[in-house]
């Protein structure tokens, strides 16, 4: 549990790196995770060839941003539940079912890369200032913020109560059915006190609904560099066939 | 007009359960004093800091900042020139970095962004963490924890300090620095604690609650060392009051 609690975290530790990559404005980090991913998504379900091309993203940050892999990997693993449940039929009811379910994976694949490695390199305060840029109304980022932030207060209360409970329960595995309800019960009780008390201190301290996380920095040519190349190159790879262009250039050459 | 005095006047709070935390308290602190706020749980010390801080507002009574009455109006006036600290600093430490945290309320009151830095290095510099500006809260010591919720309500510099229970759960190491620091501070002070020791040496003034009502209002030295009074609010001496076990045994061993 306490561990799960450290995972989260990792996150946040990742993102307060200073490569070239945590440098770049988030807003352009934000655009060009989402040409990317809106690039990825309009492929056909038979798609797997063209879409190799776009792992160079991926790995491209996790290279430059200086990202340790495995992590970032266990991360990817944990949608792989929900990924398998939806593929997992199609190589039985579709006649190109094994090409459609890999195909779903390598999008799932690239897709949940880009979102952690958005968040790895930009930080949940940064990104949602980014989305106030945009002009997204301030209730939802604002409780896009929050609830980042109170998952880990809740992950930390759910480990005391645990513990507690393990503690004089020797010889039990897991939380007994009968205490299932209280438990739950006196989970939300408790978050709803900690919420409380956490919002008396914003309250307290000026709090009135906007979220300031500082000076955010101007868009430089740099940035805006970033933003062109790599959508250009996302683009490409949507528009042309190029894993075939290349091959056929390689055959080209050989003959 | 002074921001430094604090009054409550006939203040009165029941909640929504209907439990009366507070039935009957009145006071005046003046410019620079230190009080410490002792009571057994449940004397009505935690529901008295909010009313004065205006997180519940009263039932009959009065709360004055200076000379303002509190009220919804005057609340984001008044809270500028209180800073709270609370009891669990988890519950004040919700940024990713220390920096962020120390320059949340500042940020709030919209201060351009050099002041702000400004303020929250200051803050940082007089409780002692500089160094740890860029780390992250959850990852600090319960000493530097308390030490940085300190900074959060310092680098708004606020008049006057309410600290609830700012010695709870530290090493005896970090709290004598805590209590060094605080002893630092010239804000007008209002300390709630069962730490009776660290009272004895910070305030010069205490208020003993008992019930929801002032029993006691008066110089430290003369309260807490009143061991019937004590006795009967559910505490005890301050154990700097209480005779020594060992030089106790050895006297009355001479004795015989």
């Amino acid at each position: 549990m306490i561990k799960a609690l450290n995972n989260i975290r990792l996150l946040d530790d990742l993102a307060r790196g200073e490569t070239y990559l945590h440098r770049i404005h988030p807003l352009v980090k934000l655009l060009t995770t989402f040409v990317f991913l809106v690039s990825i998504i309009s492929f056909d379900r038979f798609e797997i060839i063209n879409l190799l091309p776009f792992l160079v993203y991926p790995m491209y940050i996790v290279f430059f941003a200086e990202l340790p892999i495995r992590p970032i990997l266990k991360r990817m693993l944990m949608v792989a539940p929900f990924v398998l449940s939806i593929g997992i039929l199609n190589p039985i009811f579709d006649r190109n079912g094994w090409l459609t379910f890999f195909s779903i994976v390598l999008k799932s694949l690239l897709t949940v890369s880009a979102g952690i490695l958005l968040i790895a390199t930009t930080g949940m305060e940064r990104l949602s200032g980014a989305l106030r840029i945009l002009k997204v109304p301030k209730t939802f980022v604002l409780q896009l913020l929050l609830t980042y932030r109170y998952i880990s207060v809740l992950i930390e209360e759910v480990g005391r109560m645990q513990r507690a409970y393990a503690l004089r329960a020797p010889g039990q595995k897991g939380i007994q059915r009968s205490a299932w309800g209280s438990f739950a019960g006196q989970l939300v009780l408790r978050t709803f006190e900690r919420a409380q008390r956490i919002y008396e201190s914003m309250y307290l301290r000026g709090f009135e609904g906007e979220y300031h996380t500082g000076k955010t920095a101007q868009i430089m040519l740099q940035d805006v560099l970033y933003l062109i190349c790599w959508s250009a190159y996302f683009l490409i790879l949507r528009a042309y066939n190029v894993p075939y262009l290349i091959g056929n250039l390689l055959m080209g050459v050989i003959k | 007009m002074s921001h430094h005095k604090i009054e409550a006047r006939g203040l009165k709070y029941a909640y929504p359960d209907g439990h009366e935390a507070v039935k009957d308290i009145s006071f005046v602190i003046h410019h620079g004093e230190a009080v410490g706020v002792i009571g057994a749980n449940g004397a009505g010390k935690s529901t008295l800091l909010m009313l004065l801080m205006g997180v519940l507002f009263p039932d009959a009574g009065d709360v004055l900042v200076g000379d303002v009455l509190v009220t919804k109006k005057s609340l984001a006036m008044i809270r500028k020139s209180l800073g709270m600290v609370f009891q669990d600093p988890n519950d004040q430490l919700f940024m990713t970095t220390v920096y962020d945290d120390v320059a949340f309320g500042p940020r709030n009151y919209k201060l351009d962004e050099e002041e702000v830095d400004r303020r929250v290095k200051e803050a940082l510099e007089l409780v002692g963490i500089a160094h740890l500006a860029d780390r992250a809260p959850f990852k600090l010591s319960g000493g530097e924890k308390r030490a940085a919720s300190i900074a959060t309500v310092l680098s708004m510099q606020p008049d006057l300090l309410i600290l609830d229970e700012p010695t709870a759960a530290l090493d005896p190491k970090s709290r004598r620095r805590i209590m060094k620091l605080l002893k630092g501070f010239s804000h007008t002070k209002i300390i709630t604690s069962h730490d009776l020791d660290m009272v004895y040496e910070l305030c010069d003034r205490i208020i003993v609650l008992k019930n929801g009502v002032v029993v006691a209002d008066g110089k430290t030295s003369a309260i807490l060392t009143d061991a019937q009074l004590l006795e009967a609010c559910g505490l005890e001496l301050p154990l700097a009051m209480q005779g020594c076990p060992v030089c106790e045994g050895k006297q009355e061993a001479r004795h015989k």
